[in-house]
């Protein structure tokens, strides 16, 4: 597949309120750089992210998807990030049974103390999105933005 | 057999065990075999039909008719008693209004397998020592049974009733299926040609809902797919994305309280396979929560309403080898 250079993917992160929004606040403060490619969504938690979420972004012109949440165990409402963990890698096993390139979605734990993991993260992401190209498999036509 | 439940069902009525039958009738076509309830003998004896072609699952109906005044007599068979338990669990079905006798199950045949031979105006369909004798309007064709076995039977999963008041015939086992080898074959498939072959299936949906509606996992009072506000209901999938959308919403919905029973497949008029996505779910719990089977008891507590702090991160799925 050839490669543009030039394409600038467009990214939508989930980030629980509690630890990975705190993480990306301070990864701001800290003066790390992450791509402006990366748009933040705050939740509740990482548990609130419902699967229709992820496919609306995709359709809405996301090019990847990735969901931030406290670490097992530190979860502000004591275990919502383990009921995410079970469904999320439940729906990415799909998405990627669908023939969904398996590489839009991720999921990280990022605390609110990780500014620097945050920022990481997100390069890598990013990196490895714009390796794949635009989302073509799971689009709306009807939102493709030209 | 049918003549045995009839008996057994007149009996029941006559003393008053219950006061209703749940059972099947003829449809608009003597193969299309539906879903009915009686309310007398003379009913009984005139509609009743439990044959090879009875193949729908009553389970989701008890919901609304174990709310009704007095007991129903409900017949399942040992894969409807998957799901007719697991609404027990969750708490849908009243099990004190419903007296349930477990039938044997199949193999059951589909009656569009029938057709795809290129049979046509079907009237009857008879079972003679596993060689089907089909009186048709232009006159007798003949096939063999095995050629006709509707596909949920092929891969049977239990024969065995995990709920019933009284047992018609013999208790059957847990069934050693094969029912994960396509989705396995899928898996093998590089994600480019998953994903031709999902667009061929998923792009036949007429969104004519039939799937959910029959799903007895499907109970919710008011459906996603129905709110209007979410700009997808009623209506058919304008974009791959919406077919996809709703596909993978539905799955995942009933996921960790499908118990397989393969109703939405036979149902499909478009003959997708969607029973694949529900037994790809199925899959991918067993292997990495552990064996479960919805509706095989009342008390566990389903894979996602469960968690382990040591259960696996998401990556699992980046992990898997190549494309």
């Amino acid at each position: 597949m050839q490669v543009n250079n030039d394409f600038q993917p467009v990214i939508v992160a989930f980030c629980c309120n509690w630890c990975s929004y705190a993480g990306a606040d301070l990864s701001g403060t800290n003066r790390l750089n992450y791509p402006a490619n990366v748009k933040i969504i705050r939740v509740p938690c990482s548990c609130r992210v419902n699967p229709m979420f992820i496919l609306r972004a995709f359709q809405k012109g996301a090019d990847g998807v990735i969901i931030c949440g406290c670490h097992p165990g530190d979860c502000h409402y004591t275990s919502g990030n383990y009921y995410t963990r079970r469904r999320i890698t439940l729906l990415y096993s799909m998405l990627d049974f669908l023939g969904i390139e398996r590489n839009r979605t991720r999921l990280e734990w990022v605390s609110a103390a990780e500014g620097a993991k945050f920022a990481a993260v997100m390069n890598s992401f990013v990196d490895e999105v714009k390796k794949l190209g635009p989302n073509r498999r799971l689009e709306d036509l009807r939102c493709r933005k030209q | 057999m049918q003549e045995a439940m009839i008996k057994r069902a007149k009996e029941l009525l006559a003393d008053g065990t219950v006061n209703r039958v749940m059972g099947w009738k003829k449809g608009e076509f003597a193969y299309d075999i539906t879903p009915a309830v009686f309310d007398t003998a003379e009913e009984l004896e005139q509609d009743f039909v439990c044959d090879d072609l009875t193949q729908a699952n009553v389970s989701k109906y008890l919901i609304k008719e174990s709310r009704k005044e007095g007991r129903i007599l409900a017949f399942l068979k040992p894969c409807d008693t998957y799901s007719f338990n697991q609404l027990i669990k969750e708490h849908r079905i009243i099990r004190e209004n419903v007296y349930v006798i477990g039938i044997p199950g199949g193999p059951k045949i589909d009656v569009e397998k029938i057709k795809a031979k290129g049979i046509t105006g079907i009237l009857s369909v008879k079972n003679e020592d596993y060689t089907l004798k089909i009186e048709t309007i232009y006159g007798t064709e003949t096939m063999p049974f095995y050629e006709a076995i509707s596909g949920k039977c092929e891969s049977c999963k239990s024969k065995k009733h995990v709920v019933y008041d009284e047992l018609m015939g013999e208790e059957g086992d847990v069934l050693d299926s094969n029912r994960f080898d396509m989705v396995e074959k899928l898996e093998n498939m590089t994600a480019q040609e998953r994903y031709d072959f999902w667009r061929g299936e998923l792009s036949k949906c007429i969104r004519c809902n039939a799937c959910r509606n029959v799903c007895p996992a499907c109970t919710c009072e008011s459906c996603v797919f129905d709110n209007p506000a979410s700009g997808i209901s009623q209506k058919a999938a304008a974009d791959s994305f919406e077919e996809n959308m709703f596909h993978i919403i539905r799955a995942f919905h009933v996921a960790g309280r499908c118990t397989d029973c393969g109703e939405c497949s036979r149902v499909c008029p478009q003959n997708i396979p969607l029973h694949l996505l529900n037994r790809k779910f199925i899959k991918d719990i067993n292997s990495l929560y552990g064996e479960y089977q919805a509706g095989a008891d009342t008390t566990s507590r389903a894979p996602l309403t469960d968690y382990k702090a040591d259960d696996c991160e998401p990556s699992v799925v980046h992990e898997r080898g190549a494309e």
